[in-house]
């Protein structure tokens, strides 16, 4: 194990987190079948972007984090909110459009809201977050707060002006930022190679002096590896950084089913990528090296699964929002 | 009140204070005031735009501000308009109170984006749970060829947004005043200036205050017609006032300060009284916020009026450069005569 550690030059890693990181992916698939499931119900009254084929990203990346760190985010955001440590029941009944969600029902899936765990409203503009948590960093670096700040957007969002303006600021100010591109290779139906001139999106970095790297992004080991070295430049003052990590959605980009029956894209394409699932890979990985035994990660799953029933309960059985709810938060300082 | 008051210039306000202690200070200088002082009392406030400390400082209104307090807190900032606007809302909801400077509205547009899809939306879309205290300065050009790109006021790109707020003030007492408001009021606010207002002189306390989001206020009182003379052209609806009161016409002068919320209220008492409506507005009159006011006055009491409306604004055709053109292009006090005349004909 050690050996196979030290190729990803993440020796120290500790067995606790090698469960973590496992358990982590599992909970974000869990949690997306889980809406697989329920969503033909209809009760689920809100469009979804699932991550299934994603999760090493979020994990990978959110386990270097700390509570206090901020986390921005996009439409695809589930997997980077529950990684962060967002519970299930209040994103669970915002999906189900309940005032009890983490928005009070005024968001949906796509408007996802966690102030304790650094998660500060997630935008469904591609690229509308990014500048978002380049400013939270700023205000954190004003305020003499230690905080990393992490942004997830896409490879669409790459093309996006506003992208390059963020990142611009944040090099120039040097904000402790980490720009984490999940490259699945489609905005909605359209091809990256339809999109973009060079499919370089990590060596955006290089004309900003900054750090760009492409990683693997269905292999944790090599995200966590990535986002451990782009976070620590980012604490120690270094500026951003820029990580590319390829991935593939398995689903349509929005709701439950797979696309490639509608011509979205190729089957080979989809068959190609499932071989290479991030947690059952993840999951041969420690259990073909004794890090933890299939009884523990029937353990875990149980727990998820706990977990899960009680969130959907908790969402049915909570009320809708009053219609008097409609005209509140308009304005701060007035709930008119 | 003094400063109630509105003076079309330095000596004008000089006459009106002779004998008396009131400090008289410009539009510019005003601004200039109430940022000084909330960048002192207030380590979350920061100032930040293209130029801002520059030694110009913004027409005067950030001027030196760098020299007290540091340039990463009057912030020079990249020609990225919708990019800064989103780092500055970002601020804003963790804990800062950005004061965002563009030397044109005009440059707006290109942070459309992040103003109405994110600063307006992020109070509303996660349920009351963040706010944001964000405050949107931008100066409206005119003349000198200023041009097209140069001389928009545009309110109504913001006026139709709910979760914004949309001042336009006209005196040094409001432009402190509400500068304050607009920083601690917790709500994105937009606050259009006018260049020809900034060295207006006008009574201005040394002292803290604001003045009220959603007050207007009646500059001059008249039985006759109502002029709602907006940013510029209240001054303009003043000097209107006068020459016709030499003709034995008084109107009434009302300045809204803030176009969103309006004070409709004020504006509905003072047409109960006079029966006629004159809007003096910066900008074009097509879904403009005149076009908002007689709308809310058909809704809330359409039997008050005694005769149509008229509206005295920008021809519909964006801004020329050439002198003469631009000379046709402005309205002025002498449109506002002839309009208050035409709703008392009717
Ligand atoms: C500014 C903007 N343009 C277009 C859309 C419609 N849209 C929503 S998601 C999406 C694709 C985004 O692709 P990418 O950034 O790669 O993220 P992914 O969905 O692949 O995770 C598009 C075009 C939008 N929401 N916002
Ligand atoms: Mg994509």
């Amino acid at each position: 194990m050690k050996e196979d550690l030290l190729k990803y030059g993440l020796s120290t890693l500790t067995k606790t987190l090698l469960i973590d990181l496992f358990a982590s992916m599992l909970r974000i698939r869990m949690f997306e079948d889980k809406i697989i499931e329920l969503y033909p119900e209809q009760e689920m009254k809100c469009p979804v972007h699932l991550c299934i084929g994603q999760e090493a990203i979020a994990a990978g990346v959110c386990l270097n984090l700390r509570k206090e760190d901020y986390v921005f985010s996009n439409h695809r955001g589930h997997g980077h909110t529950l990684a962060k440590g967002t519970a299930m029941k209040p994103l669970m009944a915002e999906f189900y459009g309940k005032i009890t969600g983490c928005s009070k029902g005024k968001g949906g899936s796509m408007h996802i809201l966690d102030i304790e765990n650094g998660i500060l409203g997630t935008s469904a503009i591609v690229g509308g977050g990014i500048p978002m948590g380049v400013g939270a960093s700023l205000a954190s670096v004003m305020k003499g707060e230690e905080r990393v700040t992490v942004i997830f957007f896409g490879d669409g969002a790459s093309e996006e002006g506003v992208f390059y303006e963020s990142f611009n600021f944040a090099a120039l100010k040097k904000l402790p930022v980490v720009f984490v591109c999940e490259n699945n290779f489609y905005a909605t139906n359209s091809h990256q190679s339809a999109r973009q001139a060079s499919c370089k999106i990590s060596s955006t970095a290089a004309p900003f002096d900054s750090h760009g790297t492409c990683v693997d992004g269905n292999d944790v080991l090599s995200v966590y590896k990535a986002a451990q070295e782009a976070i620590s430049r980012a604490r120690r003052g270094a500026g951003p950084s820029l990580i590319e990590a390829k991935t593939y959605r398995w689903k349509g980009h929005v709701g439950p089913e797979e696309d490639f029956e509608k011509g979205c894209r190729p089957k080979e394409e989809l068959l190609y990528w499932k071989e290479k699932c991030p947690v059952s890979i993840f999951r041969e990985f420690i259990v073909s090296r004794q890090i933890i035994t299939e009884n523990e990660i029937e353990s875990i799953s149980a727990g998820i699964r706990e977990e899960l029933d009680e969130a959907v309960r908790f969402a049915k059985e909570s009320p809708y929002p009053e219609a008097s709810e409609l005209h509140k938060d308009v304005y701060f300082g007035t709930r008119d | 009140m003094p400063w109630t008051k509105i003076y079309s210039n330095k000596e004008e306000f000089e006459k009106a204070a002779a004998g008396s202690t009131l400090r008289g200070i410009t539009y510019k200088e005003a601004i200039l005031e109430a940022t000084s002082r909330m960048l002192e009392q207030d380590k979350s406030v920061f100032v930040i735009g293209e130029g801002v400390d520059d030694a110009g400082g913004v027409f005067g209104t950030t001027k030196n501000l760098h020299l007290k307090f540091g340039k990463d807190r009057v912030m020079d900032s990249p020609l990225a308009e919708n990019g800064i606007t989103g780092i500055a809302i970002g601020a804003a909801i963790s804990g800062m109170r950005p004061i965002l400077v563009h030397m044109r509205v005009d440059f707006l547009p290109l942070t459309l984006d992040q103003i109405i899809n994110h600063a307006a939306k992020w109070h509303y879309m996660f349920g009351g749970k963040l706010s944001v205290p964000l405050v949107v300065r931008a100066i409206i050009g005119r003349g000198w060829g200023s041009a097209a790109q140069h001389s928009q006021s545009l309110p109504s790109l913001f006026t139709n947004i709910p979760g914004l707020r949309v001042l336009m003030p006209a005196t040094p007492y409001d432009a402190k005043g509400l500068l304050r408001a607009a920083v601690y009021d917790g709500n994105p606010v937009i606050i259009i200036e006018h260049r020809w207002l900034y060295d207006h002189m006008g009574h201005v306390p040394e002292d803290d205050y604001t003045v009220p989001i959603g007050k207007g206020i009646v500059r001059r009182e008249g039985k006759d017609a109502t002029v709602v003379g907006i940013s510029y052209m209240a001054y303009e609806a003043m000097r209107a006032a006068e020459a016709l009161s030499k003709e034995g016409i008084e109107t009434e002068v009302i300045d809204p300060r803030t176009v969103k919320p309006l004070d409709m209220g004020l504006i509905i008492e003072s047409v109960k009284k006079t029966g006629r409506l004159v809007i003096a507005d910066t900008g074009w009159k097509e879904c403009s916020v005149g076009a908002e006011i007689v709308a809310r006055i058909m809704e809330e009491s359409c039997g008050i009026l005694k005769a149509p409306v008229v509206r005295v604004n920008l021809p519909e055709t964006p801004t020329p450069a050439s002198p003469a053109l631009e000379k046709a292009y402005y309205p002025g006090v002498d449109h506002i005569i002839s309009a208050v005349k035409k709703t008392i004909q009717k």
